[in-house]
């Protein structure tokens, strides 16, 4: 039970397409999901949990449809993102409890427990923990019953970079034994100290997939557009194209713009502004063209 | 059917200190009044039918059923801890038969238990009035529980509608139109509680019968129901 497969899946809430038509398959090993916030992680997450329902498309583990489907829970262990717990319990108390439900006793909770090194407060109450002590209880918890599916829920918000050493090595070590290990992120450092392989995530959209290096690649050296306004666009123009960086440059007579194409992205920011001062140009306008990728992917690579 | 596991955190949840207080408040104001009742009118049958008619049976069990009820389930779905049910290898019914046993148990020992003591300090269970009464609580306790159980796996504002339900439905309106009456728990459980007191001084506006067949129904069916709404509750974001 390790291959989950989505299958053109979207998912709205009233006229907020919150998934669109998204198809990817998760396989072993540690796999980010990465989107700047709103872009439909969670909802995704959500749906490959069994806890929302496709408005279409098909979830599947194994073959297995995920929704509506209990005995799924088996193989499934899931870090929710929300904070609460069962406060009034002990540490200790919540993971037996889990292990309880999954049919299992105090020997697996102890084992898992064991496993996120929370042993030494296991006998306090969940309400006196700080954040990263929840986070690997949570975990503890997912674990109890050994599953080959992880899903975690942006595992890392608020954890010190300690407390998310030690997450990271534990899934590493997950992804090592050959579980499926999923989990989502809007930081692209984070992921890609992590995963070995990385989608991508945009306004609800399938934006990318691969490993670190081709997305990399892809954020910093795709062609980026820009709509440039200046005092005297033709001169610009003119100095511009003579750059390797810029790949075309059209004059937009209706706008009174230039679109410039830019294949070195990061030569083009430092060109633009050197040319214009150069040959006494005013910028009046720079701004990327196609917007939500453009500036998620900036964004992304910024943060 | 029954999970023990969830049933311990269903307890656990409910007798926390904050909900065991507001529990609790409400059978201790009963015995304190049927205490000064007692001392100051002495004991009269009609005055304790009354007090357990109107106090315990119409306004305590159904308010404490509300707390019970909506409370073994509602906040985890509210503050989304439900997942770790959820996330599990149990049958949802499960999930709900068993948080049902519980709203049921405890919606018994704070309503019908409050109930029989204040019933034998008014009158010493005279024309054995505090034992039907307290019947009646027991029987209601069980369709209560059913249905806020219900209400708060369905809805964000279970306590609010719940107390409305209970007040304003079961209370007053009740009292005043006489088709309402048909369609209340007390009103069913006043009719069990007529057989075993017999004569005229616990009546109901219901046949045997009928509410035998309705209380079956109402329990069975809502939790039937909120067994489905388990099965396909969702769990969005925070938003
Ligand atoms: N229950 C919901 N009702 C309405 N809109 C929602 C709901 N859950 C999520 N959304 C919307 O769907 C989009 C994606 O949200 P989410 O999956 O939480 O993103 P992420 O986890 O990537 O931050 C957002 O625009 C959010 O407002
Ligand atoms: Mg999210």
């Amino acid at each position: 039970m390790t291959t989950l497969q989505i299958d053109h899946v979207s998912r709205w809430f009233g006229n907020v397409v919150a998934v669109n038509d998204i198809t990817m398959t998760i396989g072993p090993g540690v796999t980010g999901l990465l989107g700047p916030n709103g872009a439909g992680k969670s909802t995704l997450i959500n749906m490959m949990g069994g806890f929302l329902a496709p408005s279409t498309g098909t979830v599947t583990l194994d073959g297995q449809q995920v929704w509506r489907n209990e005995a799924i829970y088996r193989h499934i262990g899931i870090v929710p993102e929300r904070e609460a717990m069962y406060d009034f319990l002990t540490g200790r108390e919540f993971v037996v409890a889990n292990a309880e439900l999954h049919g299992l006793g105090a020997k697996a909770a102890q084992q898992a427990l064991a496993t996120v090194e929370m042993e030494y407060a296991q006998d306090r109450k969940i309400s006196t923990y700080s954040k990263g002590m929840r986070q690997r209880v949570k975990m503890a918890s997912a674990l109890v019953h050994d599953p080959s599916l992880l899903l975690l829920d942006e595992p890392f918000n608020g954890m010190d970079p300690r407390q998310r050493m030690q997450l990271m090595d534990l899934l590493r070590r997950m992804g090592d034994e050959g579980r499926t290990v999923l989990f989502s992120s809007h930081i692209l450092e984070e992921v890609e100290q992590l995963a070995w392989h990385i989608e991508v995530v945009v306004a609800g959209r399938h934006a990318a997939s691969g490993d670190f290096r081709k997305i990399r690649r892809l954020m910093t050296d795709r062609p980026h557009r820009y709509l440039v306004r200046s005092s005297d666009d033709r001169a610009l123009a003119a100095a511009l194209i003579a750059d390797p960086s810029t790949s075309g440059i059209e004059v937009d007579l209706a706008e009174g713009a230039l679109r410039i194409q830019a294949v070195d992205f990061g030569r083009f920011t430092a060109l633009l502004p050197k040319v214009a001062r150069d040959h006494g140009i005013r910028l009046l306008t720079v701004s990327p063209s196609d917007e939500s990728l453009e500036s998620v992917f900036s964004y992304l690579v910024a943060a | 059917m029954y999970d023990p596991t969830v049933a311990r955190l269903t307890y656990r949840a409910l007798l926390g200190r904050r909900r065991a207080l507001i529990l609790g408040a409400l059978p201790l104001l009963l015995i304190v009044i049927s205490v000064i009742v007692r001392a100051l009118v002495g004991a009269d049958d009609q005055t304790a039918s009354d007090l357990l008619g109107g106090l315990a049976l119409a306004t305590m069990v159904p308010i404490i059923g509300v707390i019970a009820g909506t409370g073994a389930i509602g906040p985890e779905i509210d503050d989304g801890s439900v997942v770790y049910l959820l996330s599990k290898p149990l049958k949802r019914p499960t999930i709900i038969f068993t948080k049902l046993i519980v709203a049921i148990a405890v919606t018994m020992v704070f309503s019908a238990l409050p109930t029989l003591i204040a019933g034998f300090i008014l009158n010493g269970n005279g024309q054995q009035i505090a034992v039907a009464y307290t019947v009646a609580a027991l029987v209601s306790s069980i369709a209560y529980a059913a249905l806020f159980l219900l209400l708060g796996t369905v809805s964000r504002h279970a306590v609010v509608f719940g107390l409305v339900y209970a007040l304003v439905w079961e209370a007053l309106f009740g009292s005043l139109v006489a088709g309402a009456r048909t369609l209340s728990v007390q009103q069913w459980s006043l009719a069990v509680a007529h057989k075993v007191a017999g004569g005229d001084l616990v009546t109901s506006d219901v046949g045997l019968p009928t509410a035998t067949v309705l209380l079956v129904v109402v329990t069975v069916l809502a939790t039937w129901y909120a067994g489905q709404k388990l099965r396909s509750l969702t769990l969005a974001g925070e938003e």
